[in-house]
């Protein structure tokens, strides 16, 4: 397991080489100029071509990606071209946000879909089944914004239960925290429900269909643990990759979301660095992300040994 | 007994947070501020930040009057080269420091350098001195007759005063100290880029005795706290909040949002004045609009009204203008403006096939992710079309249109023959802050560099001119020359309203927005 972990920890750094080389290049090439996005509408060329200079955007590819590359490597991310802000510090603000919603939206989904896939698989063919399979194709279809603003209308504006928008820290208090979290991660939650169950359901019919479940019936065991403590276990292997995943893509691709309910994570970052073409802040949050997604990746990994003891590393 | 005591105890409490909540006034601004340099950058956020906190020399009231701010009295000489100012009694920095005249001229230095009626001003200043601690002067070379237009402009960039110590930073690098007297402190602790920003009522500030009007007059500042939601940009997001409360001000509602805002009781739809214009802007580098005869044909294809309604709506926001400065301002007329605002299709199609038009695609860049002007490249197109022109509309994000019209290089090699914006009001309403009628070539300040000697000599003739009503003349004159080489089309004028809770009052707008005598009952 030690040596497995040693691997896949060197195996991230070519990883994070690559994307950044990749991220690096892929800015250089699209376009959009950062300084004339800087310099503000009423700017000349020449004023533009003053900020290119000291924004260092007038030296060579190659010796732009020498100077970033350095710095990175004594780990520093650099300083966002838009806010003059080091990137670190930026993503330092804005990771609470997006752990938080992402953290609450995976527990819901959890909570909620594991159960109902299981009892789906239970009850094959019958009505709850054919129920949760609608609410799925429904959960994936239905855009996040229309869902966020159906939510809006109906939860805070008519109801006047919880706010409209906002993100308050948890050090403002508890509940504070919470109210301005529930509706963004219920909206969220729908397409993982969605989607978790779906897997759930299938990885458990799959497993009750196996010769192990018939022999804990006809020993006698109630129901209820043949599902949970045989089926479930053994179909716990694709579950745990599938929220891996969705846990990766909470943390990184939740822009919409944030928009609707004004939420100042990562994704909204993101957004706002590539409309600036903030190349720094860009590449510091791709990096990060990739980061994120290999650990999580790592993290699964070792979850299966937890969930299917013949695994082994 | 015990009832009552935890009833009032609660009472209390519940009064104490209205009376906090009264004090906190909550905006979501129109646009996300980064730049905390209103010098540095022209973005209207930065110089509205730049309000909050920083105190001017002069500003300009509703009439667009010049009107004495931080200055006390002034004087000029006889020969009009001396111009002398005294700063009013008890102007003080945040950091509680005395405004002085060096400050002053540390400022002016530095906006000299970047703002565009700044640097024509400072071709005409010899020098700058402080003869006492309250007062400053500015030596001319020879007489000029925008020193106080250029002192009490109200838009980008703004001659705000800040300390010395900040004002001496590189023009073109951004400064790192944000202080300055105005009638806010800006909290830069609880500064989060992309999320918000504060701004504390300055205890210390003076407010002049005159009443407030335009970027002059008395600042009284009602509430304590200021806070700019930078996070919640969602055009139907932010009504939601407006409406439940969470906010209390929205600077610029999305167009089709404001019926239904208007409907809604507790709210009030404040227009602004003066306007904004809608502009065409030709590439005069580059075939076809190198030809000024190509560009006439297209000025004559551009009726506004069809811009106006696809892109506002509202009819009554919007209004045609046939003149080249803002509508309503001391330099507007319609002298010249017959070949656009009495012209027709027809002719438009009869002046493109005198000009030699030779199919050239016109590539016309269309910002899709900016709703403020996104339909016009659309309505562009299509009267180019009908009157001949080949038109080559390309899609892209406003920040590719910013960098790609930067570009000086052919149309085919990345380059471009025309894009449309707006500009608030006062940023167009003289000859020398509107930047479309810079016409020095690839000298000129603004993209499209037009080139055309006549109307360079008769803005520097305007620059020199001491007469109001010698000026009007000349600014017709530049008027009349501009659209006779089309070196821009106006395509109409509009109101971006705001939108604040009943309870909000005091509300008066000139250029942004002016968070001072407002109050949250």
């Amino acid at each position: 397991m030690v040596s497995f972990l040693a691997r896949r920890l060197l195996a991230t750094i070519p990883v994070l080489l690559i994307v950044a080389v990749l991220v690096f290049l892929m800015l250089r090439l699209t376009p959009g100029d950062p300084a004339a996005i800087l310099a503000g509408d009423a700017a000349n060329t020449e004023q533009i071509a003053r900020i290119r200079a000291s924004l260092g955007l007038d030296q060579p590819i190659v010796v732009q990606f020498g100077i970033w590359i350095g710095n990175l490597l004594s780990g520093d991310l650099g300083e966002s071209f838009y806010y003059k802000t080091k990137v670190a510090t930026l993503i330092g603000q804005r990771l609470e946000p997006t752990l938080a919603l992402a953290t609450l939206t995976i527990t819901i989904a959890i909570l909620v879909a594991v159960p109902l896939g299981v009892i789906a698989a239970w009850r094959f063919g019958g009505w709850f089944d054919r129920s949760l399979m609608a609410f799925s194709v429904l959960g994936f279809s239905v855009p996040v914004f229309v869902l966020a603003y159906l939510l809006i209308w109906f939860v805070s504006l008519k109801l006047g239960l919880l706010p409209v928008q906002g993100y308050q820290r948890l050090a403002d208090g508890f509940w504070t925290f919470l109210r301005h979290l529930i509706l963004p991660a219920i909206t969220l939650s729908v397409i993982y429900i969605a989607l978790i169950a779906r897997i759930t359901r299938a990885s458990v019919l799959e497993a009750l269909g196996e010769d192990y479940i018939r022999t804990a019936r006809a020993k006698g065991l109630p129901e209820a643990r043949v599902l949970v403590r045989h089926a479930l276990a053994n179909a716990a292997v694709p579950i745990a990759t599938v929220i891996g995943i969705g846990i990766g893509l909470l943390v990184g691709g939740v822009v919409v979301t944030e928009s609707v309910y004004a939420i100042p994570g990562l994704g909204r970052l993101t957004v706002d660095a590539v409309l600036a073409r903030d190349f720094p802040t860009i590449q510091g949050v791709i990096l990060f992300f990739s980061f994120v997604y290999v650990l999580i990746n790592l993290l699964v990994d070792m979850s299966y040994v937890f969930f299917d003891p013949r695994i082994r590393y | 007994m015990n009832r009552k005591i935890v009833a009032a105890v609660l009472l209390a409490a519940a009064a104490g947070s209205a009376l906090a909540q009264d004090k906190v006034l909550r905006v979501v601004p129109h646009s996300n501020l980064a730049i905390l340099d209103p010098i540095w950058t022209t973005a209207y956020m930065s110089r509205n930040h730049g309000y909050m906190i920083y105190d001017t020399l002069f500003g300009s009231d509703q009439k667009n009057q010049v009107k004495p701010q931080m200055v006390e009295e002034w004087s000029v000489s006889p020969d009009r080269r001396l111009w002398t100012f005294k700063l009013r009694k008890g102007l003080e920095f945040h950091d509680g420091k005395p405004v002085t005249g060096e400050d002053v001229v540390a400022s002016l230095a530095r906006w000299g350098k970047r703002d565009a009626m700044g640097v024509a001003l400072f071709t005409f200043v010899d020098r700058m001195d402080t003869p006492a601690a309250d007062t400053f002067r500015i030596f001319l070379r020879e007489a000029c007759g925008f020193v106080l237009e250029a002192l009490g402009k109200p838009s980008s960039n703004v001659p705000f005063i800040m300390p010395k110590r900040v004002a001496d930073t590189d023009a073109f690098k951004q400064i790192e100290e944000h202080i300055g007297s105005g009638p806010y402190l800006f909290k830069r602790d609880e500064f989060k880029p992309g999320d918000k920003a504060v701004y504390l009522r300055n205890p210390k500030y003076v407010p002049r005795n005159e009443p407030p009007s335009g970027s002059t007059g008395g600042k009284h500042v009602y509430v304590e706290r200021v806070e700019w939601n930078l996070a919640l940009r969602d055009a139907q997001a932010q009504v939601n909040a407006l409406v439940k409360g969470e906010v209390d001000i929205i600077e610029q509602p999305s167009f089709p949002l404001i019926p239904g805002l208007k409907a809604d009781p507790n709210i009030v739809v404040y227009t602004y004045s003066p306007p904004l214009q809608y502009m065409a802007r030709f590439n005069h580098l580059h075939k076809p609009f190198d030809n000024p005869k190509v560009r006439q044909a297209a000025m004559a294809a551009f009726a506004q009204l069809p811009f106006l309604q696809a892109q506002v709506g509202v009819k009554e926001l919007y209004k045609t203008c046939a003149s080249m400065f803002t509508c309503g301002t001391p330099y507007a007329s319609s002298v010249g403006s017959d070949i656009q605002s009495k012209s027709s299709m027809k002719k438009a199609q009869e002046l493109l096939k005198a000009s030699g038009y030779d199919g050239t695609p016109v590539v016309l860049m269309k910002p899709t992710d900016l709703t403020a002007i996104d339909k016009l490249p659309d309505v562009a197109a299509q009267l180019m079309r009908q009157a001949g022109f080949k038109v080559d509309l390309q899609a892209m994000d406003w920040q590719t249109l910013v960098g790609r019209r930067a570009k000086k290089d052919p149309p085919d090699k990345g380059g471009w023959n025309m894009f449309l914006t707006a500009w608030q009001g006062p940023d167009i309403w003289n000859p020398i802050a509107n930047a479309a009628l810079d016409t020095r070539g690839e000298q000129s300040g603004w993209f499209g560099w037009a080139k055309d000697e006549q109307i360079v000599d008769l803005r520097n003739q305007f620059m020199r001119e001491t007469d109001e009503a010698k000026k009007k003349k000349l600014a017709e004159a530049i008027q009349a020359r501009a659209f006779e080489v089309a070196t821009h089309v106006p395509l109409g004028e509009f109101d971006a309203p705001l939108a604040a809770r009943k309870n909000v009052t005091g509300l008066f707008r000139q250029t942004g927005n002016f968070y001072w005598n407002l109050k949250k009952n």
